[in-house]
């Protein structure tokens, strides 16, 4: 074995050591994706299901009892009959439902003279997504009401055009299969940088710095050194990820694992490079793990595309969005797990992680120099 | 309980945070820089959703509909394509959305009065996303719809919906959006303002130094845990005016509810970075029991993802979080208008989870020496 071999080698025993014998680092790397996307995989969904909405008919009739029970029968509400529009719009004010569907007394005779009958409808749009997803399946339900309706009187209900709509790769619209692969990136971004973004500044803070500098150890080798006992370990977690996501969440995989595994390999890199050059440039445990949680998690919660749309940011924000490694990992995901090994996607992303790693392992090797100050 | 010892540690804690430039940079600038980012970043609208048109009709109506789909400011039209093969490489490496497909018989269909079918092909990789792109899509399809009948003298639907949303009349997201950033950023901040500082002491042994004065547990308590208020109330303010004057979010309801609020959560965030801080024996252990209470907090707070939508046990377990009861507050207040009766039942669980984590931090203090 070459010396230099050797000094690697020892570099990596005693991080691997260390690592071993304080529990902290196996948890962040073990412990903590479990956690986390057991928590989130099931806790975060946009799919909303028994909405509560109150039902207000001011004159029960068959029309207006047949419209109601079409709510009453859809998985997407959970009706509630209030006896007057003042009492639901309290209900509603107070946050207890969220929608309210309103038939006044005259309903039924203009619907069945012929003139228009309107159905009033109110929801709380607070959380506008929600309120748009609710006016949606409002739509839907009342769209088959109509049909049903117009069946029942032996007429067909016309239509001037008629959406036919296909959805690929997810047709059910599960927003689960989107979320989970989205949480997975950010999760690992997280894990990676906190994984590395102390052990140099401990190193400093505990001045073993100056042990480290008096071997013939290089600059180079104790970074790989202490990298690959990391990366190892970070691995280990993206792996167990990763199985969670296919056999407990059924997201399926359609492209080659090996595929998606190098990604993340990748990815895990770009993750811990970022950690590195935190901890070398603070060289103090306290500011390291502060910067760590203000550039590992909120950016790439809100920044990465997994829930808000990138394309629809304005101009100066999707500019900022190219620094945020977990943008290209979050792409690459979807697309691996949803649509398969689509080559210009996996590639174009893969080649920005790729230069993000050049550029910062360049910047970790210029910060860090054997001197003291 | 002496003033005096009290004011003596708060000064010094202040010192501590306050000295070292890069740390001071680091608790006030990000905060700033991120709520302008992300509540431009933020939003679940759409614009210019990008779509590609196969249309192989060459009547009127297909172009009429196109021209209300092209004028709309959610969708742009891209692509043109003339076969079924265009379609499968446009979406899958993401060029656009979705395509839209008017047949051969389109406006023949019309002029005769049957329905004539709008196809439509979205990609599901983010199924919110397609979710709201084909709500929109929709309405413009049921808009025409009317305008078609009317004129052609048909009779519409015998009844129609008449949709009116309370507190964000427009749907905007941001409106959403916004409130739930300064809540997060502002646990955030004093999370980390507050979870070391016990933690540091203890790992440079200035703590036991600390436990042989005068100062007794609470007085301990409380000048530890008055940095945090203070930053926290300070940002807060600066976060909520750029909320209401830069972001334009209303503020309809009581401004002195929304600040017994903030009181309320910083105390019972203080209260939990103590915890964090006088359990864990090393910096680390501290940061990481900071991560571990941030990260599930802003995520199953109803910030981005409604709680409702939760499974039963995860919504159970989310009463434990402060952060779900401030952001009903700051919503509630700038949105929705309320006043303190509204919101009576967003204070008193966070009392109760300030007063539960500050008396465990004050007895760690004494009981866990190493």
């Amino acid at each position: 074995m070459s010396a230099r071999l050797r000094r690697l080698w020892g570099m990596i025993r005693k991080e691997s050591l260390q690592i071993l014998r304080d529990p902290s680092s196996i948890s962040i790397a073990f412990v903590m994706p479990v956690v986390l996307l057991l928590l989130f995989g099931y806790g975060v969904s946009l799919d909303a299901k028994r909405i509560p909405l109150g039902i207000v008919i001011e004159q029960p009739d068959t029309a207006s009892q047949s419209l109601a029970g079409a709510f009453d029968r859809s998985e997407f509400f959970r009706p509630q009959r209030f006896d007057a529009i003042q009492t639901a719009q309290v209900a509603l004010a107070e946050r207890r439902i969220d929608g309210i569907l309103w038939l006044r007394n005259d309903f039924s005779s203009r619907l069945f003279s012929g003139l228009d009958a309107p159905i009033g409808i109110f929801v709380n749009g607070v959380d506008s997504n929600r309120a748009n997803i609710t006016q949606g399946y409002i739509q839907g339900t009342w769209l088959a009401w109509l049909q049903h309706f117009a069946a029942a009187q032996g007429r067909s209900l016309d239509l001037p055009v008629a959406m036919e709509q296909r959805v690929w790769f997810n047709p059910a619209l599960n927003s689960r299969l989107f979320l989970v692969p989205g949480l997975i990136a950010i999760i690992m971004t997280m894990i990676g940088s906190l994984l590395t973004a102390m052990v140099v500044a401990r190193e400093w803070e505990r001045g073993t710095m100056e042990a480290l500098m008096v071997t013939p150890l290089h600059m180079g080798e104790m970074l790989t050194g202490k990298l690959i006992p990391y990366f190892v370990l970070g691995m280990g977690g993206m792996l167990l990820s990763v199985a969670m996501a296919l056999f407990l969440f059924g997201v399926p995989l359609l492209s080659p694992f090996w595929l998606l595994m190098a990604c993340s390999a990748l990815f895990m890199l770009v993750s811990l490079a970022i950690g590195l050059l935190i901890s070398i440039v603070t060289r103090n445990q306290f500011l390291a793990g502060q910067v760590a949680l203000v550039v590992s998690f909120l950016p790439s919660f809100l920044l990465s595309g997994f829930l808000f749309d990138i394309h629809s940011m304005p101009e100066w924000v999707q500019t900022i969005t190219y620094v945020v490694p977990a943008r290209y990992f979050v792409a690459i995901l979807q697309t691996l797990f949803l649509a398969g090994p689509v080559w210009p996607v996996v590639l174009v992303n893969a080649g920005a992680m790729l230069f993000m790693l050049v550029v910062l392992t360049a910047l970790v090797v210029k910060k860090s120099y054997k001197r003291l100050d | 309980m002496s003033f005096f010892h009290i004011r003596s540690l708060a000064r010094k804690e202040f010192l501590a945070l306050m000295r070292d430039k890069r740390s001071r940079i680091v608790i006030i600038v990000p905060p700033i820089i991120q709520l302008f980012i992300f509540g431009f970043a933020a939003t679940y609208d759409l614009n210019d959703v990008p779509v590609a048109v196969y249309n192989e009709d060459s009547g009127g109506a297909s172009r009429e509909l196109l021209a209300r789909i092209e004028g709309s400011p959610h969708f742009s039209v891209l692509h043109r394509i003339g076969s079924d093969a265009g379609i499968a490489p446009l979406i899958d490496d993401r060029k656009v959305l979705l395509v839209v497909r008017f047949s051969k018989r389109f406006s023949a269909d019309m002029a005769r009065g049957d329905p004539a079918s709008l196809q439509i092909v979205i990609d599901g990789r983010n199924s919110n996303t397609a979710m709201i792109a084909l709500n929109y899509l929709r309405s413009v399809v049921l808009d025409f719809n009317r305008d078609w009948q009317q004129r052609h003298g048909q009779t519409g639907p015998p009844a129609t919906l008449e949709m009116r949303a309370w507190y964000n009349e427009n749907l905007q997201s941001r409106w959403f959006i916004v409130p739930g950033i300064v809540g997060s950023l502002m646990l955030v901040v004093t999370l980390l303002v507050t979870a070391l500082s016990v933690a540091r002491e203890r790992e440079q042994g200035t703590f036991d130094q600390l436990l042989v004065t005068p100062l007794r547990p609470l007085e301990l308590l409380v000048g530890k845990a008055i940095p945090g208020m203070v930053i926290g109330l300070l940002e807060a303010t600066l976060i909520i005016v750029l909320m209401v004057w830069f972001f334009e979010v209303p503020l309809r309801g009581s401004l002195p509810a929304l600040y017994l609020g903030i009181l309320l959560f910083l105390a019972a965030t203080v209260g939990v970075g103590l915890m964090i801080s006088s359990i864990a024996v090393t910096q680390q252990q501290a940061i990481l029991g900071a991560f571990l209470f941030v990260v599930p907090a802003i995520i199953l707070s109803g910030f981005t993802t409604p709680i409702a939508n939760m499974p039963e046990v995860v919504q159970w377990l989310t009463q434990l979080n402060p952060l779900r009861y401030f952001l009903v507050i700051v919503r509630g207040v700038t949105l929705e208008g309320d006043g303190f009766a509204l919101l009576f039942h967003q204070f008193w669980p966070m009392v109760i989870i300030a007063a539960a984590t500050l008396t465990m931090a004050g007895w760690l203090f004494r009981h866990r020496m190493y």
